[in-house]
């Protein structure tokens, strides 16, 4: 019997690997010396325990130690990319280039820097499947361009971007270019040098680390990137970011990194299993489901599905011993659907209809078999309870209703 | 967020699902909202010659304070006269399922499916008096 509620939200956050949790124990109450500490061995140990989960983090995305600062998360990692960047070449220019579908800590941090009169911004928008074309990019650099920051995978649909292609442009044209890495690392290769990126937001609690840690790569050499730091304080992380280290969770973070390099192919390989076997089982039973995002370019643990004629929101409270998530926003203050879904040119009564899957490393075959039941089950229920079910079964065009708003 | 009890109950345990044939002269429908917001209630009303309702269905596109509104609904008008349910307010749905005020739109909605069902109702009892007595002129 299958135990529940099932987590299946692995895009949100991923349960702790225990293995990480062994690794941070002994510096919270042994080891739990402040790492500037350069005096005394209580120092000594906690900058070791740095030193290692540096190396770690550096190792798992081909970089050097000293180019990963770390920070308390990608949020902060991504504001620190764009706001300092800008804020240092402001001599040289101050346009940027992002792309819609990027994450809201990439996308507000564009969007003040814009309200302050720091930086024009522009938005680049994708193709159906939520793939940013690198011509598009080639295309919206001006002479006053300092920077492009474009995700590698995208939270909601997983779709990864050609990165690799939009980095040889950026350094054709000599721009920055930053990377929120935050879903690919530790799911997928990702290679600063192959890819040519110059700045990467990554965190821990994506990868079965810690919440409240994560890391920002900084180029060191060729070029050799400079930030304006957003925090203040002792000088720490080369000055780009203060602020006494996390050392139990750069420990984490360090050793999440190392397990996700060592397991990587296996893992892949099993979950994107997972996530095929949920699709096929959720597909060959309903009619009218769509997929969002890439076909084949996504992460291996991501499944977006629109199920036409029934709301994302109502579907999750009919599964409610399943933890997945909708991009319908109902219990927003806008009501509107999902930014990303919308982005792709989906109609909007399906972004409605949206649901996140996100398997990982923790899933079962037993749990994929018993989500894609319940969800089968349960769409068909709510389908039965549809008007818009019942007038396309009739035949009436949804397009063609007059509908009667408020 | 939580839900309320009430919610979770109409939402599992909806009453009055289904669909009366439209062209039944005593029934009236309201269709409310647009796919695109996210919600759209179907009601349906059968009402008596002498303006009572004797029965309801719904169906609805929604999250589950919508299909939650729109089940209570069903129960609420049940054998209320026209005046009565129209006199119905979103404010008595809100009340009985606690919606909170992110979910009070759904309400509105239950609301509006309402007036919307009894003047599709009234409109074809007006067409077919019309059309009787124009079949007695002629």
């Amino acid at each position: 019997m299958v135990k529940l509620p099932i987590y299946m939200d692995n895009h949100a956050t991923t349960p702790m690997d225990r293995r990480v949790v062994d690794a941070m124990m002994p510096y919270f109450c042994e080891k739990f010396g402040n790492a500037a500490s350069r005096n005394h061995s209580f120092g000594w140990e906690a900058e070791e325990g740095v030193d290692k989960g540096r190396n770690q983090v550096a190792a798992l995305i081909n970089a050097k130690a000293k180019e990963i600062i770390f920070t308390s998360g990608a949020t902060e990692s991504d504001n620190l990319a764009i706001k300092g960047v800008v804020e240092f070449y402001k001599d040289k220019g101050n346009h940027v280039i992002t792309c819609v579908t990027e994450h809201k800590a990439v996308l507000d941090s564009c969007k003040a820097l814009e309200r302050a009169g720091k930086a024009s911004v522009t938005y680049l928008r994708v193709d159906k499947y939520g793939v940013l074309d690198p011509d598009e990019v080639r295309k919206a650099i001006t002479d006053k361009t300092v920077l492009i920051t474009v995700m590698y995978a995208n939270n909601e649909i997983g779709t990864i971007h050609p990165i690799a292609e939009i980095g040889k442009i950026a350094k054709e044209k000599g721009i920055i270019f930053h990377c929120d890495a935050t879903q690919g690392v530790g799911k997928v290769p990702v290679d600063v040098e192959a890819c040519g990126i110059d700045l990467m937001s990554l965190s821990a609690h994506k990868i079965y680390g810690p919440k409240g840690v994560g890391a920002l790569y900084v180029r060191a050499k060729a070029p050799r990137v400079r930030l304006t730091p957003i925090i203040d304080g002792g000088g720490h992380e080369r000055g780009m970011r203060s602020g006494t280290l996390n050392v139990p969770g750069i420990v984490g973070l360090g050793a999440a990194c190392e397990i996700a390099s060592k397991e990587m192919a296996e893992e892949t390989a099993r979950v994107s299993d997972l996530r095929n076997k949920l699709q096929a089982g959720i597909f060959e039973r309903l009619d009218e489901v769509y997929v969002n995002g890439h076909p084949t370019q996504r992460l291996p643990g991501n499944l977006n599905v629109s199920f036409a004629y029934v709301e994302g929101e109502s579907l999750l409270m009919g599964i409610s011993d399943i933890a997945v998530s909708s991009g319908s926003a109902c219990t927003s203050a806008t009501l509107e659907p999902s930014y990303v879904i919308r982005a792709l040119g989906t109609e909007e009564e399906l972004a409605h209809s949206s649901i996140r899957f996100g398997l990982g490393r923790f899933n079962t075959e037993e749990e994929v078999d018993y989500v894609a039941d319940r969800v089968v089950k349960e769409v068909k229920r709510l389908r039965e309870m549809s008007p818009l079910y019942e007038m396309a079964k009739e035949g009436i065009d949804l397009k063609s209703v007059e509908w009667r708003r408020d | 967020m939580a839900y309320s009890n009430k919610v979770i109950d109409h939402y599992s345990n909806p009453r009055n699902v289904g669909s009366f044939p439209k062209d039944d002269p005593n029934v009236g429908t309201g269709v409310v909202g647009a796919p695109e917001c996210g919600d759209v209630m179907k009601l349906q009303l059968k009402i008596s010659d002498d303006g009572v309702i004797e029965d309801a269905r719904f169906k609805t596109f929604g999250c589950g304070s919508a299909i939650a509104s729109s089940s209570y609904v069903t129960e609420l008008v049940k054998g209320k006269r026209l005046e009565e349910a129209m006199a119905i307010k979103n404010s008595a749905i809100v009340k009985e399922l606690n919606l909170p005020p992110v979910k009070i739109h759904c309400s509105v909605l239950a609301e509006d499916a309402i007036k919307a069902a009894i003047g599709d109702w009234q409109k074809r009892k007006a067409q077919t008096k019309n059309g009787t007595s124009r079949a007695a002129e002629g």
